[in-house]
């Protein structure tokens, strides 16, 4: 029998504006990682951090601030012991959940007993795209994989399921509110502030949620990918999708996940290590699941990835309390729904998601996973799915069940 | 000797490209040897000042020899005979003397390459000389290093439109884009000036030689850079469908290339080139844009005989096909008597013609003078005898037999002495029109293609009685108007129309089985078509179809025959009767056509036509839509409708669009191999009908291993 693996804790960074302007912009990627790491260690009776195998953070653009292995670089910088090993990995949107699911295997392997999962990204100093990759910048790749934007298949799906724009900035304005209302609430317990090398707070909130969203406010926001569409995307979408006429753009900023700063980390590992520790275990990761899908669509995975992760855990959807689904785009969450059959929103994304709080590519599925727990804690309720949709056409999965 | 070895008293080297035997320049064994020997003995001067690269023909250099091209049989051939040839080009670069290309005349292709790795590039300054690098039209990439320099030369995103697609310019224009140095007024100019920059240096270098080169507009890492190269393949795509491996090909390489040195993006380049150069639709695309054609402008469907050239030309009807003839008539220098009922219909012809002048006007291609010159040439009139000393009288009045009659017997008392009378018709039996004609030997279809002045092909109907110096009239006519003659014996639908309306009844007999329209519209253009078949029927109009059909039915009753029966008939019968939508110049067809707005597919077909359960592939769809044409092409020939291959290639792309790739619809057969095509449309046969039995001729060529 493989032994559990068990979440002790799991925290992040604010969320700055992924822009120039945006407040973590100022700081380095590998600095939100030294501030984790330091709280990370603070909030668990200081547990020796030569008892850690190894530190696994996502990073989806690692180059430039976030290149030569970040993971390793981070511990090394926030002073932890050099006996602690780091691996930076890239599973694109699903890296910080992935970081999380790779430390759960680690740790049912009987192999290693305390490990650090994660991930980082700021977006504002490492734009996306700046790792070039032969699936983007290499013609006779995008040819064959018939890639096409994110967006684009976001749009995409929208035209298959139906959704008009009224229903994906619907499905915004409720993120927004949601969001709005659990950070005045201060329901975001396991969020840092970032502060600067004076110990001064630099951001001690979520930047990019607008609680004054309308319906209106939204609609009158430009479409995001119709003239890459009309370049020459939306031709390699239909010619993959041959039944569709036409594809109508309704992504917009607005209701898109938002481009952010932002990193978080949590704390994976055995019983008998948090024991010997003194640290109390939060929830068991029950299952994770990964699968691929259509490249060119790119975002349908989450619903077979989660089924997936069901089926291993031996669940039904009906045992799942609270459902986090990234919200990389509206439409994609509205297929979820649709194809798990789930009509319940109040176990939806109740605290609101990346189209209100921003998508740190790389922090992102790490961020979810605390702020399920987070909930569950608070309403008392016991099981949680967290999972996203991946560039290059996959799904990830993971189920977690307080204990 | 291919080139000529001359050395001046400045110590400048003159090498004269000069082939015997040829009236051009081209790069085949014989060049590549004295190429070779040249450059071995320019490199052994112990005084020399520079190299003059020069022609003493009228082009400078047309490219590389397409007939040893296709003989290339194997990649690594391909490949070693590549890096052979830039290997000494590179020498020539990289020898450390001042190397000019003196550009007296066409350098295309290899001529291009060859200028390319030369230091100085001069040209004289004359609009009808043309640089570039077609390869692309033929599927081929320019694997001379066309791709390397021009990209280290312009840039990458400047170089695309050059190498992808094709693009020639004149000097001038060759001048601002920086692909050449400078220019010269004629020869004596030309070789003054390069032996002047010569002679201003002691050395030269390829400004990608020299330390510090930075490409222009930046290498593929640089952001701008990177996001036009994640997008330039889906612009791509959504012109060519994924059906032309060539311009994929020349952007994979230029994009690697642009991130190695030079010697490395070179054997990239000739890696993707030696597969392009033995891949099929290389071999499709020369085949029929290079040897088919040349073998049809060089009449070999013309009986032999001396040239019949046209001076005169009347047009009967001033409507959309006839003022487009007389245009094109004019145009290339003939005088025009245009004719239609009434003078104002005539001068209303007349001033459409001069809209298409004045258009071409504003983009620089003519002249003020030259436009007034051409619209005076042509006379409007509504009265017959003005067609007096017409030698050639083109009729382009309604599809109606009694009214065809009617102008035949009027106008043809005005021919000049041995005139020739055309009758321009797209689907209505010759031999049948040409019975009113007093003289039936000097009757001849004219199958024009709308709108006339963009369309490349006419289709030369002969008749029963049609003779061969009104078949030469015919054909040198129409080369006269620089477009293609093929030319066909008299049926119902001659060739083109014929096999054309297999392609919009399989799209319309698809759409019967209950296959989503959207994807039978895609399949159409995924299988390299120009339009949908729907939206071809649309612009064709289903009432005309319709028509066509029930004459089809008649005229084969009348032989005793019956016409078989085509799934798409009824679909057709149904929108026209049902549902009262004729097409597109109704506003309802297949599609709506909003005024203000892009058409779209009438929403209430998929009620009518309801979806099956099970829809087919798109690859199944495809090849139903080109099976079908080139199944049809094959009874045509059996028929004896046309009588060379390169007609019914080349009709078929020039005629209805057919996918340009292939190579035309006899060349498909070829390609996908005889066995295999007969098996597979015995299997198409047994599930969707007769219109798919391979004919037993094809059957019999498939078993004794021929092909067309």
């Amino acid at each position: 029998m493989p032994q559990d693996a068990f979440v002790f804790d799991a925290i992040r960074t604010p969320r700055g504006r992924g822009k120039k302007n945006g407040a973590l912009h100022e700081v380095a990627p590998i600095v939100l990682l030294q501030n984790l790491f330091h709280h990370l260690h603070q909030r668990n009776k200081q547990f020796d951090t030569a008892q850690v195998d190894d530190v696994v953070l996502g990073c989806v653009t690692p180059v430039g601030d976030q290149g030569a292995d970040i993971a390793k670089t981070a511990a090394l910088y926030a002073g932890w012991d050099w006996d602690v090993p780091g691996v930076q990995i890239n599973r694109f949107c699903a890296s910080g959940l992935e970081a999380v699911n790779m430390a759960a295997m680690k740790v049912r392997s009987g192999w290693e007993h305390l490990v650090v999962a994660g991930g980082v990204e700021s977006m504002s100093r490492v734009p996306m795209g700046s790792d070039g990759g032969a699936m983007l910048s290499d013609p006779k790749v995008s040819r064959a994989l018939d890639m096409a934007p994110q967006g684009i298949g976001a749009d995409l799906v929208a035209v298959l399921e139906g959704f008009s724009r009224t229903d994906v900035d619907q499905y915004a304005v409720t993120s927004q509110h949601r969001a709005a209302a659990a950070q005045s609430a201060g329901r975001f317990t396991s969020r840092i502030p970032v502060r600067d090398r004076n110990g001064m707070v630099v951001l001690d909130h979520d930047q990019h949620v607008r609680a004054d969203t309308t319906l209106e406010s939204l609609g009158a926001l430009q479409p995001s990918f119709a003239m890459m569409g009309e370049m020459g995307f939306d031709a390699v979408a239909l010619q993959k999708y041959p039944q569709v006429e036409h594809i109508e753009h309704i992504h917009t900023a607005g209701n898109s996940s938002g481009i952010v700063d932002g990193a978080a980390l949590v704390l994976v590992g055995t019983e008998a290590k948090g024991k010997e520790l003194g640290l109390k275990a939060r929830a068991r990761i029950r299952a994770a699941a990964l699968v691929g899908t259509e490249p060119t669509i790119m975002l349908t995975g989450p619903a077979p990835a989660s089924k997936k992760a069901l089926a291993l855990a031996g669940m039904s959807v009906n045992d799942i309390d609270l459902f986090e689904v990234n919200e990389a785009f509206a439409s994609v969450v509205l297929r979820f729904l649709r194809e798990m059959g789930i009509n319940d929103m109040d176990k939806v994304n109740v605290n609101g998601g990346a189209i209100a709080l921003g998508h740190p590519l790389g922090a992102t599925g790490a961020m979810l996973l605390g702020t399920a727990l987070d909930e569950l804690e608070r309403r008392d309720l016991n099981t949680a799915l967290i999972t996203l949709c991946v560039g290059g056409g996959m799904g990830i999965a993971t189920i977690i069940e307080r204990v | 000797m291919a080139i000529h070895y001359e050395k001046d008293a400045d110590n400048i080297v003159t090498l004269t490209m000069d082939l015997p035997g040829r009236s051009a320049n081209v790069i085949n064994a014989e060049f590549g040897q004295a190429f070779l020997d040249a450059l071995n003995k320019v490199t052994q001067e112990t005084e020399l000042a520079g190299i003059i690269l020069a022609s003493a023909k009228d082009t400078f250099l047309a490219g590389g020899d397409l007939e040893m091209l296709v003989a290339l049989d194997t990649p690594e051939t391909a490949f070693t005979n590549s890096e052979g040839f830039k290997a000494q080009l590179r020498r020539l670069e990289t020898q450390g003397k001042p190397v000019v290309a003196a550009i007296n005349g066409a350098a295309l292709g290899g001529g291009l390459e060859l200028a390319l790795a030369c230091h100085h590039r001069i040209a004289i300054d004359n609009d009808k000389i043309k640089v570039g690098l077609p390869e692309v039209t033929l599927g081929l990439l320019p694997g001379g290093g066309g791709v390397t320099r021009m990209v280290r030369l312009l840039g990458l995103q400047a170089a695309f439109s050059y190498l992808m697609e094709g693009k020639q310019v004149s000097p001038k224009e060759a001048l601002s884009a920086g692909i050449i140095h400078a220019l010269a007024a004629d020869r004596d100019d030309l070789i003054a000036k390069a032996k002047a920059w010569i002679k201003e240096r002691k050395s030269a270098k390829q400004p990608w030689d020299e330390s510090g080169y930075k490409m222009p507009g930046g290498d593929p890492r640089r952001p701008e850079v990177f996001q036009m190269l994640a997008i330039a393949p889906a612009m791509l795509r959504k012109r060519t469908y994924g059906n032309y491996p060539a311009p994929e090909a020349i952007m994979s390489a230029a994009v690697e290339g642009a991130q190695t040195d030079f010697d490395t993006a070179s054997r990239i380049e000739s890696r993707y080139f030696a597969q392009l150069a033995t891949g099929q639709v290389a071999k499709n695309m020369i085949s029929a844009f290079w040897f088919q054609l040349n073998s049809i402008k060089a009449g070999t469907s013309r009986p032999a005989g001396d040239q019949a050239g046209t001076k005169k030309v009347g047009v009967l009807g001033a409507g959309m096909m006839g003022h487009g003839i007389a245009y094109v008539s004019a145009l290339s220098g003939m005088d025009v008597v245009m004719k239609d009922v009434t003078a104002e219909s005539a001068q209303a012809g007349k001033d459409k013609i001069a809209k298409l002048l004045d258009k071409r006007l504003s983009r620089g291609k003519m002249t003020k003078e030259k436009r007034d010159e051409v619209l005076n040439r042509i006379v409007a009139t509504a009265d017959a005898a003005d067609l007096k000393g017409c030698d050639l009288i083109i009729e382009a009045v309604f599809e109606d037999r009694a009214l065809k009659a009617k102008v035949t017997v009027e106008a043809e008392a005005h021919l000049a002495e041995n005139g020739v009378f055309a009758s321009n018709t797209s689907t209505l039996p010759i031999t049948g029109l040409a019975e009113p004609s007093a003289n039936p030997e000097n009757f001849v279809g004219l199958h024009f293609f709308s709108p006339v002045d963009k369309m490349p092909l006419v289709e030369i109907i002969k008749g029963a009685k049609t003779g061969e110096y009104a078949l030469r009239k015919a054909f040198d006519y129409v080369l006269k108007i620089k477009k293609t003659p093929i030319v066909v014996n008299d049926s119902r639908g001659f060739y083109t129309s014929r096999v054309f309306g297999f392609y919009v009844n399989e799209g319309a007999a698809l759409l019967a089985e209950g296959m989503h329209p959207r994807a039978i519209e895609s399949a159409g253009l995924q299988a390299g078509m120009p339009v949908g078949p729907l939206a071809l029927l649309d612009e064709v109009n289903l009432g005309l179809a319709m028509h066509i059909r029930d004459q089809t039915r008649k005229d084969f009753e009348a032989e005793g025959k019956t016409l078989p029966n085509h799934p798409g008939f009824a679909v057709v019968e149904r929108m026209v009767t049902e549902f009262k939508r004729q097409g597109k110049a109704q506003g309802a067809g297949f599609y709506d056509y909003p005024v203000d707005g892009k058409k779209r597919l009438w929403p209430e077909l998929q009620q009518h036509f309801p979806a099956a359960a099970e829809q087919l592939p798109q690859k199944e769809m495809i090849e139903r839509m080109l099976f079908a044409q080139c199944l049809e092409t094959v009874r045509c020939r059996d028929e004896g409708v046309f009588t060379s291959t390169a007609d019914a290639n080349i009709g078929s792309i020039f005629g209805w669009g057919f996918a340009p790739f292939s190579g035309g619809t006899l060349q498909y057969i070829n390609a996908y191999g005889l066995k295999r095509f007969v098996t597979r449309a015995a299997v198409l046969a047994s599930k969707y009908g007769e219109r798919f039995q391979p004919p037993a001729s094809l059957i019999a060529m498939a078993e004794k291993g021929e092909t067309f």
